[in-house]
């Protein structure tokens, strides 16, 4: 097993696609610090506007962890694209490229392919978001520092002292690998549905958007929908950045990631066992 | 002929929604056969291999090679198979050597990479080892086809088309090396292909199937002697031989003249007759090319059974 998720690996970095993920989190994390740097403090203004009438704001606040916490944001937008990139292309590739048949006729069982398929997708995922974790941090604490983290959770200002933020970071980072897994393990049961690596792309992320949309838009009718929906835990990263821990939620939320993952696996898995290879 | 049965497909069929691809199909091979597969496209030939390695599940029937059903030793089968399964695709963003490379990972044996240069040599590729399968050309991908179903020594080697799209050259070396295979080595080679002159150079055994059914299945010699062959001469003077053959019995066996060449239907046994006539006659006799086609040895195989 061990080697065949290492020739997926192997397979997955040797393609140009695999690097279009890293290359934007190389230039979008730089862009978005070098323009904080200039801007954040309007930012950090902005966000404790009426707390400066009363309080007295000293240290370095702009650094690297209220940066970071910020650019953690964007994740359920921006790198669920760049997930779908290649863990839509793990098995229809195979298909459009005609190397099921290469593949399949070989003495390893369909279980064992698909599993290792989809553990590369997990080990890709998690390489992205550890990327994007050590681009965020490093670069910010070169450019802007350390400091206290401030953040606002739930109309309130949050305020973490400096021995009390890197492990927030850790878990959160871990939480945004769970959810972003479920993005890859999405793509990848469409990867085993179809015999081109541009449907599963296109309708996972089809899925996430009207998934955010419904979960986003105060409307009665989406209130029962919500938490049936994956996309409304993808935010519980967030929630390493409370006080105290909400663990229940979190344990929650966790769950139902991991279920979502291996259901989805699961499902991935017999679709490609009963599937007839003819491409 | 060995009695040992290396593949042993009993009444296998394949529904695809509304088309039966393949209809109740029996067939036997045994050890050492080089066994033809022959069909027009769409007789199901494809559709059985993928059958046979596993990448289709039969609707119906059952295939036992090497004496255990497929479905149940799926993985131990395939480790003494190597297959071409229609066009030879390969990671085009990897070299010819990494390719096999990771096939050999994976095929259940240990595989060098002396190994690997070994049959990339024997397939005249090893100076292009290094080049990505992107630059290959199809003739160069064929040969990376057998090179990958080689790799691993097998028993049983399944070659599907293996000399669609080779020119004469490439098509000569696929064949000297499937002979080779055969007589050399000792393998079992199952041979799918719609040209029956590929057939008659390379296989002992064949079976004809249409519609997804068998037609005709036994020895090539014994299937192939009782027919006429389409023979083309290509002659010095070609006023003199029609003059020459208008006046023989040969002209009844005169099938048409294209450009030139003078095209016969001819019993295997006269067709040194003719060539010796022409030349007696001092017509000087370039070539003698036998051109049977599938289609009209199938015809004359189904018009046989109807009467």
């Amino acid at each position: 097993m061990i080697k065949l998720i290492n020739i997926e690996l192997y397979k997955i970095f040797k393609k140009w696609r695999t690097y279009i993920g890293f290359i934007a989190i190389a230039i979008l994390i730089p862009v978005i610090e070098f323009a904080l740097r200039i801007e954040g403090q309007r930012t950090l203004d902005f966000m404790t506007r009426e707390l400066q009438q009363s309080f007295l704001f000293v240290g370095n606040l702009l650094n690297t962890y209220f940066v970071s916490y910020l650019i953690l944001n964007s994740l359920t937008i921006h790198i669920p694209f760049l997930i779908t990139l290649v863990a839509g292309d793990l098995l229809a590739g195979e298909a459009t490229a005609g190397t099921y048949r290469l593949l399949l006729t070989r003495p390893v069982s369909r279980m064992e392919i698909v599993s290792s398929k989809f553990i590369a997708a997990i080990i890709y995922t998690f390489l992205l978001i550890l990327w994007l974790a050590v681009l965020s941090l490093g670069l910010g604490y070169i450019l802007l520092g350390t400091g206290e983290l401030m953040v606002s959770r739930n109309d309130t200002i949050m305020v973490f002292a400096q021995n009390d933020i890197l492990w927030r970071f850790i878990l959160a980072y871990g939480f945004a690998v769970l959810s972003m897994s479920v993005v890859a393990s999405i793509a990848f049961l469409f990867s085993a549905l179809v015999e081109n690596a541009i449907g599963p792309i296109i309708t996972t992320m089809a899925i996430i958007i009207i998934f955010i949309i419904i979960s986003a838009i105060n409307v009665d009718i989406f209130q029962n929908i919500r938490p049936y929906l994956f996309t409304s835990y993808m935010g519980t990263w967030s929630m390493f950045f409370d006080k105290p821990l909400d663990t229940y939620e979190i344990t929650k939320a966790t769950l139902i990631m991991i279920g979502h993952i291996a259901g989805l696996f699961g499902l991935a898995s017999y679709i490609f066992y009963k599937k007839d290879i003819l491409t | 002929m060995n009695s040992e049965k290396i593949i042993e497909i009993e009444n296998l069929s394949k529904q695809f929604k509304d088309l039966k691809a393949v209809n109740k199909l029996n067939l036997n091979v045994y050890k050492g056969d080089v066994f033809g597969f022959l069909g027009p496209n769409g007789a199901g030939k494809s559709t059985t291999i993928r059958m046979l390695v596993s990448l289709i599940a039969p609707t119906e029937g059952s295939i036992k090679i090497f004496g255990k059903t497929l479905k149940q030793h799926r993985t131990e089968i395939l480790g003494n198979i190597g297959a071409i399964v229609e066009k030879p695709d390969f990671y085009g963003y990897l070299s010819a050597f990494t390719n096999l490379e990771i096939l050999g990972k994976i095929s259940g044996k240990e595989i060098s990479k002396n190994r690997i240069m070994e049959v990339l040599e024997l397939v005249g590729l090893d100076k292009r080892y290094k080049s990505k399968v992107k630059t290959f050309s199809h003739g160069m991908k064929q040969r990376l086809g057998l090179a990958q179903a080689l790799l691993h020594d097998p028993e049983l080697i399944v070659l599907d088309e293996p000399t669609t799209g080779l020119d004469p050259q490439g098509m000569k070396e696929i064949r000297d090396l499937i002979i080779y295979l055969s007589k050399e080595k000792q393998k079992t080679v199952f041979i799918s292909t719609h040209i029956l002159y590929e057939v008659e150079l390379v296989a002992n055994r064949m079976i004809i199937i249409n519609k997804g059914s068998a037609k005709v299945e036994g020895s090539v010699e014994e299937l192939l002697s009782t027919n006429n062959v389409r023979v083309t001469f290509e002659v010095d003077n070609q006023e003199k031989t029609t003059s020459l053959i208008n006046n023989t019995a040969w002209i009844n066996k005169l099938d048409t003249t294209v450009n030139g060449k003078f095209i016969f239907n001819l019993s295997p046994e006269e067709v040194p007759l003719l060539n010796k006539y022409l030349v007696q006659n001092d017509i000087m006799v370039a070539a003698v090319v036998p051109t049977r086609s599938l289609e009209e040895y199938f015809l004359s195989i189904t018009q046989k059974a109807s009467e």
